[in-house]
């Protein structure tokens, strides 16, 4: 028997409210090396907020994350609700989960390489060239060489898209969140995003994907969530949880929007 | 009109300018530090913190600089004597100086003002480009740093340029403080010669210049990041 390796990432129970309204109800995930999981469901299911959870951009009510093996320590704050135990642990924690927005997010005093340098040089403490060196090497392969000195406000949704994914790859991060990164963009830009996404997969890249592209979601991911009003409603390959759904909800999302 | 003054007054002119720069740059620069603090304060720190600096904030751009001026060289002044070891220290030189208590007054009205704006600034980052920074694993001084701040400050620049010409034209009263200022000038032209408006005419010349050259070197500020329009 093999020794299994410990999953990239492991989030179990997680739950959050906003006030009396209850967005997640208990989401668990395990994700190992080199896994694509899909985060499906319709709007308001919780898809979003259970990806800002895992970073801590929202803190969970309750829950466990352990990250490539390591628990991330959390302690009862205001009315019983974890709270993270030690900011340090998050931060260096989130710099191994980088995040791609839907709004991108690009720091807009910054040109692109800037950006892209920006959390290698300030956060991981990498040298400026190598980092550069590095940013150069990354924009190459997403198409923005030329558009390094570029500042973000003059390019295309597309192409900011495919800078922030090449942020989000320069710190090297373990398991890359991408919080629907085509939901903004015009219709015609979305296939060169999905394409960068999609070579990212085939490298065997770890990432957790809220998308509402289910064609895509479909051919990429190796495990599907399916979410409804906060809860996991169906999960699995992606051939069962569009080929074979047991959820009627489900059946009836992946049928609708397919068609 | 006669302005053959000049050429016995332009030592006295080009120092009167010098101190006119100086209480600009002195109140703007340090004014702005403690702006950054002020505002700081008020959009992220403790809610007694907030009421504080607020309340600071509201009464130092609720009375007359005039007042503030003269409550601090006739009030404060009149007490820094009675502070032990003072007057021997190498301190006593600057701060027994109107100068002292008009850099001191302009700066910190200057930083009641600019707090608001930066306050209002920071409020206008866009959540989300600090969610990236966060995301990222920036502790909140990196974030305030790189991100937060200089974000800020681009997005205020037009107002700060503002408020930095009107502060300019708030230097002069500094001449009621003995302070040898561009205004206090023309002022002793006019005594010395019984000349009007001359002496006024001149120094009207270097405010305007001044102010060109400061709106002048915003621009070129503002134009490191271009934006589309």
């Amino acid at each position: 028997m093999t020794r299994l390796a410990p999953p990239a990432l492991l989030v179990d129970d997680v739950h959050k409210s906003y006030g009396i309204h209850e967005v997640l109800k208990g989401i668990s995930l395990s994700a190992a090396k080199g896994d694509v999981i899909s985060l499906i469901g319709s709007s308001g299911s919780g898809k979003s907020t259970f990806l800002r959870c895992i970073n801590f951009l929202e803190i969970p009510d309750r829950g466990r994350f352990v990250f490539n093996g390591e628990d991330v320590l959390l302690k009862s704050g205001q009315g019983g609700r974890a709270y993270p135990a030690s900011w340090r642990q998050i931060e260096r924690i989130r710099t191994g989960l980088a995040m791609v927005f839907q709004s991108f997010n690009l720091w807009p005093h910054m040109t692109v390489l800037e950006n892209v340098i920006e959390a290698p040089v300030y956060v991981q403490k990498m040298n400026r060239k190598e980092a550069i060196e590095r940013a150069e090497g990354l924009l190459a392969k997403v198409g923005l060489y030329e558009k390094r000195h570029v500042y973000p406000a003059f390019m295309s949704g597309g192409q900011q898209q495919r800078a922030s994914i090449a942020r989000a790859l320069c710190v090297d991060p373990a398991v890359m969140l991408l919080d629907e990164p085509t939901s903004a963009l015009d219709p015609e830009l979305v296939g060169e995003v999905l394409k960068v996404i999609r070579d990212l997969a085939e490298e065997g890249r770890t990432m957790l994907l809220v998308t509402h592209e289910m064609k895509f979601a479909r051919d990429v991911s190796n495990h599907v969530m399916f979410l409804h009003q906060g809860r996991v409603e169906e999960e699995g390959p992606p051939a069962q949880v569009f080929g074979a759904p047991i959820s009627a909800r489900c059946r009836e999302f992946t049928g609708a929007l397919d068609n | 009109m006669n302005f053959s003054w000049i050429f016995s007054y332009w030592p006295l002119l080009a120092a009167g300018a010098v101190q006119t720069v100086l209480l600009l740059v002195i109140s703007v620069g340090f004014g702005f530090i403690l702006a950054i603090g002020l505002a700081l304060a008020q959009v992220s720190g403790p809610r007694w913190l907030k009421w504080l600096t607020r309340g600071y904030c509201t009464c130092l751009r609720g009375t007359p600089l005039l007042i503030q001026l003269w409550l601090l060289y006739y009030g404060v002044g009149s007490l820094l004597p009675l502070v032990p070891g003072l007057r021997g220290s190498f301190l006593w030189p600057i701060v027994r100086e109107g100068f002292f208590f008009a850099a001191l007054s302009f700066t910190l009205n200057y930083a009641a003002y600019e707090a608001e704006v930066l306050r209002g600034a920071l409020l206008a980052v866009p959540k989300g480009e600090l969610e990236a920074g966060r995301s990222f694993g920036m502790s909140s001084w990196t974030l305030l740093r790189r991100i937060w701040l200089p974000r800020a400050v681009r997005i205020a620049l037009p107002t700060i340029a503002g408020e930095v010409v009107l502060q300019l034209k708030a230097t002069p009263l500094a001449f009621t403080v003995t302070v040898m200022d561009l205004y206090a000038v023309a002022y002793k032209v006019r005594q010395d010669t019984l000349l009007v408006y001359e002496p006024l005419m001149v120094v009207t010349v270097f405010y305007v210049l001044l102010t060109l050259l400061i709106t002048r070197a915003f621009k070129l500020v503002e134009a490191q990041v271009p934006a589309r329009r």
